[in-house]
Order: structure tokens, then C-alpha cells, then sequence
């Protein structure tokens, strides 16, 4: 963590100069930018200036967010956009939108404190080092021209080069002791007014957060109905359907019976066979909802199981202690298993390879496969729909596929895990 | 022939008790959770075992679990597990000792009664009866086990039923080729897999083991 107030060498200084002295020269514009801001909002009845005050969210975002990312390298910290999403719509639910959000206000009062109070820190960081260099050429000034340079220092007239010499250099020299220790903790302090004005609040922090947590719960719950809908879709048209059709090769088995017992032999052969069907159909429909040696077995051997039925040779490594909660063992199921069905359908590869591994309260699984690569995380359903799955326990997913490969998927779901009982296992399928 | 049967359902294990009493068999305990399985299968030592995957107390894979176990104290103990599901992953934890006579069957296929009963009687033998939803998936599988990827594709069709525990003669009528073509494959198969010339049964069960093992 760069902590200026401790970087002794002098290059590490002179980039500090460098920071700070770009930093100064930042102000006045930011100033302009602010001034501009204020006069539009005073003209906001005349139209004209809603798309300047829009063009000027914009710059002041960008200006800040330059800002928020020199701050945050000084104080090693990271400074993250408290914006909320501008709405989208007309110039005026724009602006209506802008004027809503808190951080843009904060933002134009940042612009002037940082003209006044931020410009006195910087400037004090920047002059000492500067006069110090200007006492130091000060006397070869004056021996080139001794009438023009006589009155340029503090307190005296200089009437000779010895004075010159005697005056400039303890002054010089005092000047960039004065440089060497304050400008650190100047431009430190200069970055922590930045950092209180221009960080997420913890309001907006939390807002944010309800944002996050508002959307994945609806996607959540859309998703959940449409698994709903898809249920009940294949039991009607799947197991119910045969369970009729088996009611029905009963009946008329019943009536034939007497009359024509190799056709109710054949009715009931039928009827054994829309049993088998109806069987096949609701195995599939439970694998859908919850496989059961995902019950039994928990993540891990649930995995090894898929990457037993994977037409590819699938490596399975797996670092978990202890059953994780059900239903991140579930979302952990499912995203795998999409992630297969994706190597197998589209990746070209002649194998594959999931690693899981549990530590710190974060579920990490990797799958990935050495085929031709080029998938796309916006481009397909399947990535979206994981990711979708994934959201609801704030996990997340990435994909790195080059072209020409290899596809690696990597997914992190935070989970705490129950009591050990499964010990570290690996192997091939 | 003694049998014990594990189901913890009470119309099923009935259902099981019934059909094979009337097939000659004797049933001489029915237990219907994973505890009691264990006890019955060691203190009887059954000629052949009907096991329920899911039983109580847990309602996970106890009846697989028993059934192992057991085969541990008792090895080579027949046993035909039933389940509503089936999973490489438990076919492949049965075979794991190598000794024969296990057989994993989808449940629904118990209504086809004369091949079920066969079934039991293949296993009793130390034979195999694997489901073919079990071969299925195996069929599907590139295989990178060197002697099995050596195998040609009608080759590994023929292993393939032969785990599911058939005959030659039943083999050559599913594929429509004459009995002399099945044996001209299984005798390819059994070279092919490095099996040394032996008692017919027990090269096919060894065939079987090392196809399901991949």
C-alpha cells in the first residue's frame, strides 16, 4: 500500500510532485466545471440549458471519477461511484433522475471545496519545492542581471553576489527541508478530503445493495416461476397423460377379457409399457428439480456422478469440508451441469475438467475444457440462466474463452459450510 | 432359493414377497430400513438379496450402503439393488470389489416379471444384471480405457448386453445375427481383454466388470 507520508526516495517523491502539481492544475477547471453546473440549474427554466447541465453530469462524473481513482491510489484504498443509475427517458426524467441522486450534489460541493480548501493543501505541497529550486538559482540571476533580480527576495535588498549567495541558499535549503517533510502529509490530507467527499455514503453503500438484492429476488422469483410452469407443463403433458392413457388400455383390457383374450393380453403389454414410459418421465422431471444423489451424496459425489454420465472424460477435483446448505449445493448443481451440457454442446473438446474447492466462506468451482473456445457470457441463454441461478446467493460468474481456447468458467458462491464429514476427494471419471 | 428383501414401502416389499414366493423362492426376512438390512443380510447370508436404495432412517442411499457393507463381511453376497433412479456412480461402488453377482435395476422394470425374476436367479448365480439405462449411458462414453477403446463398436453393443446379463442365443436375437456371430464377438471381446480361456460364466462376468469399471 503506497503510503506517501513514507516514501523516502526521491523518485517516489518526484512522482508525488508530479500528482500533486497535476492535481493543482486540476482545480481550476473543476471550479469552471462547478461554476457552469450552478449558472445552468439558475437558468434550468430556459431549456437550453437542460442538456448542459447533462453534458455536465457527465464531465463532473468522469472528473471525479479520475479524482476517486488518484485518492484511492494515494490512501491505497478503492474508491467506489456512489451514482445511482440515471434513469433512462427524456432530457427532463434525466435530469429529474440526476437531481434525485445525492452523489451528484456531493459532488459540486467536492468541486469547490476542492478549488479552495484542496487547492491551498496542493499548493502548499507544490510552492516549497519550487522556491526552494528558485533560491537556489536566484544568485546566478542576479550575477546576470544585478538591477533586475535586486529585490526579488523576502525582507532584503541583495547588493552584491555574496549576499546573493548568503541569503538565497539557507533559504533555498530551508524551503526544501519544508517540502520534504510536509508535502506527503499536504498531499495525503488532500486525498482524504477527496476520499470523505467523494466515497459511497454508507446510504448510498446500502442503497445500492437493496438495488442488487431487489433485482436478483426478482429474477429469482421469475425464474422459480418458470421452473413452476415448466413442472407443471411436463406432468400434464408427460406422466398424467400415460397415467390416462394406462386407465384407459385397463378398461378396455377389462371389456375383452372374456371375449378376446390375446387382445386384452396385448391391452395390458400396453399398459406396462405407459407405466415404464410414465416412470421415465418423472425420474426426469425429479432429476430437473432435485437429483436425488444430490440428496444423497451431497456436491460432491452429485458432481462426480454428472461427470460419470458425460459422454467426455471429465477430471473432478474436489477441496470441500462438510455438506454446504442445501440449496447452494443445488445452484452449485445446476450451474455445473449447465456448464457440462455447454462444453459438450458447444466447446468441441475431448475433455474436461471441474475443480471445487470451499475456503474462507467461498465456494469456488472452475470447469473448463480444452476445446476452441469463444463463448460468449452475454451471447447465450445457458451462461445467463447461471448466472441468473447464481445471483440469487450473490455469486457470481466469469468467463475467459479466447478464441482457440480453452474455456474456463469460473464461478464464486459465498456459503459457510456445516459440520465436516466429507474429506478432501479427487479422481477421474 | 432364500431371499431377504429390503423396502421400506409397505405396498412394494408386500408386492415383492408375493411374486417371488409364487416364483419358488423363499423369502426369509423382509426389513424395511438400512440397520436392519445389514444385521439380516449377515446373520442369514441369503442366497440373493432384493435392496431398496432409499431407506430409512435417512432416506439417502442407505440400502446401497447396507448392501456394500455387508458384501464386505460376506463377499460375493448376491445382491439386486432396486431403485427409482439409477446412477454410474452406485453401479460402478457395487462392482467395485470385483466379485459378481450384483445387479442394479430401475425399479419400473420389476412389472416385466418374467425377466425380473431371471434377473434374481442371474445374480444368485454371481452373474450381472445391470439396467440398461446403465449401459446406455456407458455406450455414449468415449472410452480411454486402452483394452475397452480397442473394441469395435458392434463389440462393445454385444458387452454391452451382456452386462445386462444376456445370453448369447437372447444377445444374437436382439441384434438379428445368428448365435455363432455373438460368440465369433464375445470370444474377440474376451482377447481383446487380455482373459485367459476359462469356464465360459466367469470370463463374461470378469467382460463385464472391466466394461463397467472404465
Amino acid at each position: 500500500m503506497p503510503d506517501p507520508s513514507r516514501a523516502q526516495s526521491v523518485p517516489e517523491r518526484l512522482k508525488q510532485f508530479g500528482i500533486a502539481f497535476a492535481l493543482l492544475a486540476m482545480c481550476a477547471p473543476g471550479v469552471a466545471f462547478a461554476a457552469v453546473t450552478v449558472v445552468s440549474l439558475a437558468l434550468v427554466w430556459a431549456w437550453v440549458a437542460i442538456p448542459v447541465l447533462l453534458a455536465m453530469a457527465v464531465t463532473i462524473r468522469a472528473w471525479a471519477n479520475a479524482h476517486r481513482a488518484l485518492a484511492g491510489h494515494l490512501l491505497g484504498v478503492r474508491i467506489d461511484e456512489p451514482y445511482l443509475p440515471v434513469p433512462r427517458g427524456s432530457w427532463f426524467d434525466q435530469l429529474r433522475g440526476l437531481a434525485r441522486d445525492p452523489a451528484r450534489w456531493r459532488d459540486l460541493a467536492w468541486l469547490f471545496v476542492n478549488g479552495t480548501c484542496g487547492f491551498a493543501l496542493l499548493a502548499a505541497a507544490v510552492v516549497p519545492l519550487l522556491a526552494g529550486l528558485w533560491h537556489f538559482v536566484f544568485p546566478l540571476l542576479w550575477s546576470l542581471a544585478p538591477g533586475v533580480f535586486s529585490g526579488y527576495l523576502p525582507f532584503v535588498t541583495i547588493d552584491g553576489p555574496v549576499e546573493a549567495f548568503a541569503y538565497s541558499y539557507p533559504l533555498g535549503a530551508a524551503c526544501l527541508a519544508l517540502w520534504w517533510r510536509l508535502a506527503p502529509t499536504l498531499l495525503r490530507a488532500n486525498a482524504r478530503l477527496t476520499w470523505i467527499l467523494l466515497r459511497p455514503t454508507e446510504r448510498s453503500v446500502l442503497a445500492k445493495r437493496v438495488r442488487q438484492l431487489a433485482e436478483s429476488r426478482a429474477e429469482t422469483v421469475d425464474t422459480q416461476a418458470a421452473e413452476l410452469r415448466r413442472i407443471e407443463r411436463d406432468l400434464h403433458d408427460g406422466a398424467q397423460a400415460r397415467l390416462v392413457a394406462l386407465g384407459m388400455s385397463l378398461g378396455l383390457a377389462d371389456e375383452a377379457v372374456e371375449r378376446d383374450p390375446a387382445a386384452a393380453r396385448e391391452l395390458l403389454a400396453e399398459a406396462r409399457q405407459a407405466t415404464s414410459q410414465a416412470l421415465a418421465e418423472l425420474r426426469d422431471l425429479v432429476r430437473g428439480i432435485h437429483p436425488p444423489v444430490l440428496a444423497d451424496r451431497g456436491l460432491p459425489g452429485a458432481v462426480q456422478s454428472l461427470a460419470l454420465a458425460c459422454p467426455l472424460p471429465v477430471d473432478v477435483e474436489i477441496d470441500i469440508d462438510g455438506r454446504l446448505p442445501a440449496p447452494v449445493e443445488s445452484a452449485a448443481y445446476f450451474a455445473i451441469a449447465e456448464s457440462i451440457t455447454n462444453v459438450v454442446k458447444h466447446s468441441g473438446a475431448s475433455r474436461a475438467w471441474v475443480r471445487l474447492r470451499h475456503a474462507d466462506r467461498l465456494l469456488t468451482i472452475q470447469v473448463g475444457d480444452d476445446g476452441h473456445g469463444g463463448a460468449d457470457q452475454s451471447g447465450g441463454t445457458g451462461l445467463r440462466g447461471i448466472e441468473r441461478r447464481l445471483a440469487a446467493f450473490d455469486g457470481v460468474l466469469a468467463v475467459s474463452s479466447p478464441a482457440g481456447g480453452p474455456t474456463v468458467v469460473t464461478m464464486e458462491l459465498p456459503c459457510e459450510s456445516s459440520s465436516p464429514r466429507i474429506s478432501p476427494s479427487s479422481g477421474t471419471a | 432359493m432364500r431371499v431377504v428383501i429390503a423396502e421400506d414401502l409397505a405396498l412394494l416389499r408386500d408386492g415383492l414377497i408375493r411374486l417371488l414366493t409364487a416364483h419358488d423362492f423363499q423369502v426369509v426376512e423382509a426389513v424395511d430400513n438400512g440397520p436392519s438390512l445389514l444385521r439380516a443380510l449377515v446373520t442369514h447370508r441369503p442366497d440373493v438379496a432384493v435392496v431398496d436404495v432409499r431407506l430409512p432412517p435417512t432416506f439417502t442411499d442407505e440400502g446401497l450402503r447396507a448392501a456394500i457393507e455387508a458384501r464386505a463381511t460376506v463377499p460375493g453376497l448376491p445382491v439386486l439393488v432396486l431403485s427409482q433412479y439409477v446412477e454410474q456412480l452406485y453401479a460402478r461402488e457395487l462392482l467395485s470389489d470385483r466379485a459378481g453377482g450384483v445387479g442394479y435395476l430401475l425399479k419400473d422394470r420389476v412389472s416385466d416379471i418374467g425377466q425380473f425374476v431371471d434377473a434374481v436367479r442371474r445374480v444368485a448365480a454371481g452373474g450381472t444384471a445391470m439396467d440398461p439405462e446403465v449401459i446406455s449411458q456407458l455406450l455414449a462414453r468415449q472410452s480411454r480405457n486402452e483394452p475397452l477403446a480397442a473394441l469395435t463398436p458392434r463389440e462393445r453393443e454385444v458387452l454391452g448386453l451382456m452386462a445386462e446379463g444376456r445370453s448369447n442365443a437372447a444377445i444374437a436375437g436382439r441384434l438379428f445375427v445368428t448365435e455363432k456371430a455373438v460368440s465369433k464377438h464375445t470370444n474377440s471381446i474376451f482377447a481383446k481383454l487380455g482373459l485367459p480361456p476359462s469356464e465360459d460364466d466367469n470370463r463374461r462376468v470378469l467382460a463385464v466388470l472391466a466394461y463397467l469399471n472404465a
